[in-house]
């Protein structure tokens, strides 16, 4: 492959391109995507994905053969001015890390390409991976010759099927056509990438972990530093960027920094994808600039919730993240504001929370998940979070006491204080948000032993409205016989006998059994 | 896969490859990590048997008793737990017999625990029986689509 060849392909492949793409704006010419700024998604469900040739169409390639005409400084450069933050949760400058590696002294050095996407309520990275595989590789590509690296991996989480299937295919494809390999254009520049599947754990997605895991160990964390930059795979200095950080990277150094960094709030340039879900009436996949509101995504891309039910809150950043009220969708999304109200940008995963839905059951069961993707090498995360569990459990129960509320306030502390990762040092800020923000809530279970959602279920009792069509089909499945009745006669439900089973429910043909 | 074939597959792995990737091809080939892969892969990859077994357990890929024909996964995500994956679970459990976690005696039915995010919120709550994925589904949906499986082995049955 070389320079001229790329544009025989651009010239030859441009016009399936364009009408494809025309063909997708007139499908899609609704607000949830007209509103959108795609960037990142900008091939996503327009090229084939496995194709490079389609690819190349759409200026692939092109970045790479860019920066081959390029001294390295000048690469990392563009990718300073550009002001991009890693994608993957911390936002660190992107520009920063690929110096730290350029300036590491090594024969040999690694790309890696973090696509353990492990936040519930997150697959950004994985419709990049399955739609658009070939800008990950180029990146890595670019990276490789900018850092003087010979090697990259992604590492894909195993629960992305087809993730996985399109990028070896594209991985395959790319050595066909000698975008992978040795000496590339005819430079004397080598580069491979290697697939690598994760086995399913949470932690992985913490670069030492993650390093830890592709060296196939258990995926424990150590303490930094040594930074991977520094001391990474097999101890050699390491480049770990996100799927989304890198997608975006080749058309940054194609087309020039102000591509990015013209779009967004200040100190937070760019665009990011959200992956927009709960209770909304549009969900997916948005991307959007950096600093647009939260009241602008939820009403007006999701286009708000099923009438009749307010929205009550947004959770954002997953396990490691916070629930923002409604109160405060005047937000603009960027890394800092999320921070400053306990929340954090995270992956970008949105869950919309509408009024039947109960927050210290959400803190309880983002703890549930810390407690059971904890690696449990340090003793606050471990031990901690299983304490936070308890406690919740306790109040939603309707035995907590309020003194329990102090005691959920400084444990959190403490771990976010003294844990090892990222894991931990953020696993508590469920609660501490859900603590700050909805706190009434949490009074309510304690002093009115009541679950307003009617959630929880030893707080909440049975009930059959008046949507009963008396078939007895709840009688014959209570196990208890807490409800009474005949064919055509109204049916009654005892409390006093009721024992929560939940049985009853599902076999209503007309959804009369309710909680309260 | 015979055990010839697997020895060769992890002896490829040795070189470039690790202990998980291994362990990898051993739960993909007999749908289980059993005595004869742990002991194989410790024994190419001259590493103790307890090393091995501590990779593998760390990991949530790795099961050490075999599934049942249809496994049930129901998605844990954030969105389809907001959108009622517990409940769904419950059905699932009371409809079977068995935990989460657990197989059903026949053999035909397993539940897994805590399945992680499979990351299509959008079309959230997910069950996924066998590979069949149920979008959208209620308790209801899911209950039906289980009993549906369930006539059908019985007809399949002399």
């Amino acid at each position: 492959m070389n320079k001229k060849k790329l544009e025989q392909i651009k010239e030859q492949y441009k016009p399936i391109i364009e009408e494809k793409r025309a063909k997708w704006q007139e499908e899609h010419d609704t607000p949830f995507y007209t509103r959108q700024t795609r960037l990142v998604l900008r091939n996503v469900e327009i090229i084939e994905p496995t194709s490079v040739h389609e690819y190349i169409a759409t200026d692939g390639y092109f970045g790479f053969a860019k920066a081959l005409t390029m001294q390295p400084q000048e690469i990392i450069d563009i990718v300073k001015e550009s002001g991009m933050r890693g994608r993957g949760g911390a936002g660190f400058s992107t520009g920063k890390k690929w110096q730290f590696v350029h300036d590491a002294q090594s024969e040999t050095k690694y790309i890696v390409c973090n696509a353990d996407e492990g936040d519930p309520g997150a697959f950004m990275d994985r419709a990049i991976l399955e739609n658009d595989p070939y800008s990950v590789l180029e990146s890595m590509t670019i990276a490789g010759y900018a850092l003087g690296a010979q090697k990259g991996y992604i590492y894909c989480r195993a629960e992305y099927p087809q993730a996985v299937k399109n990028c070896k295919a594209a991985i395959i494809a790319a050595r066909k056509n000698r975008l992978l390999g040795d000496n590339l254009f005819g430079t004397n520049f080598s580069f491979n990438i290697e697939l690598r599947l994760g086995a399913g754990a949470f932690v992985c997605g913490e670069e030492t972990a993650l390093i830890a895991s592709i060296e196939g160990k258990r995926g424990e964390p150590r303490p930094r530093p040594p930074f991977p930059a520094v001391s990474g795979l097999y101890g050699k200095p390491t480049l770990i960027n996100n799927v989304e950080t890198l997608s975006a990277i080749p058309m940054i150094i194609f087309e020039g920094a102000e591509r990015w960094n013209k779009i967004g709030s200040p100190n937070n340039a760019g665009t990011k994808v959200f992956a927009l879900a709960g209770n909304i009436t549009n969900g997916g996949l948005i991307e959007v600039p950096m600093g647009i509101t939260i009241k602008e995504i939820i009403y007006e891309i999701g286009g708000g919730y099923a009438e009749g039910s307010k929205v009550k809150a947004v959770q954002a950043g997953g396990p490691s993240g916070g629930c923002i009220p409604a109160s405060m969708f005047d937000l603009p999304i960027d890394f800092d504001s999320l921070q400053s109200v306990g929340s954090i940008l995270g992956s970008g995963g949105l869950v919309v929370m509408c009024d039947k839905v109960c927050m210290i059951d959400v803190a309880k069961f983002f703890i549930k998940f810390s407690v059971d993707e904890s690696c449990g090498k340090c003793v606050p995360c471990r031990i901690g979070n299983i304490k936070l569990l308890n406690i919740l459990e306790k109040i939603t129960s309707g035995r907590g006491e309020e003194s329990d509320l102090c005691e959920l306030e400084k444990l959190s502390k403490t771990i976010i204080e003294t844990s090892l990762c990222g894991l931990g040092q953020s696993s508590p800020n469920p609660v501490l948000s859900t603590l700050t923000h909805f706190r009434e809530e949490y009074l309510d279970h304690i002093h009115n032993r009541r679950c307003g959602a009617g959630i929880c279920r030893e707080l909440t009792t049975y009930e059959i409205n008046e949507k009963c069509i008396m078939c007895t089909a709840c009688i014959k499945v209570c196990p208890v016989d807490a409800i009474t009745g005949e064919l055509k006669k109204p049916h009654y439900l005892s409390k006093e006998k009721c024992i929560k089973c939940n049985k009853c429910v599902p076999i209503c043909p007309v959804d009369a059994i309710v909680r309260v | 896969m015979t055990k010839q074939a697997f020895i060769k597959a992890v002896e490829r792995e040795r070189d470039g490859g690790s202990v998980l990737c291994a362990l990898q091809i051993a739960q993909e080939a007999y749908g289980y990590i059993n005595e004869f892969a742990i002991q194989t892969v410790a024994d190419v990859f001259s590493v103790s048997q307890s090393h091995v077994y501590g990779v593998a357990t760390f990991y949530h890929q790795f099961t050490f008793a075999k599934r049942g024909k249809y496994n049930i996964q129901v998605c844990m995500g954030t969105a389809c737990y907001v959108l009622g994956a517990e409940e769904i679970i419950r059905a699932i459990e009371d409809e079977l017999g068995i935990k989460a976690g657990g197989k059903t005696e026949d053999g035909l039915f397993s539940l897994e625990h805590n399945t992680r995010c499979v990351g299509d919120c959008s079309i959230a709550p997910i069950v996924i029986i066998g590979d069949k994925w149920l979008a959208k589904t209620t308790i209801r949906k899911t209950l039906n689509e289980i009993r549906k499986i369930k006539r059908q082995e019985e007809v399949r049955l002399p």
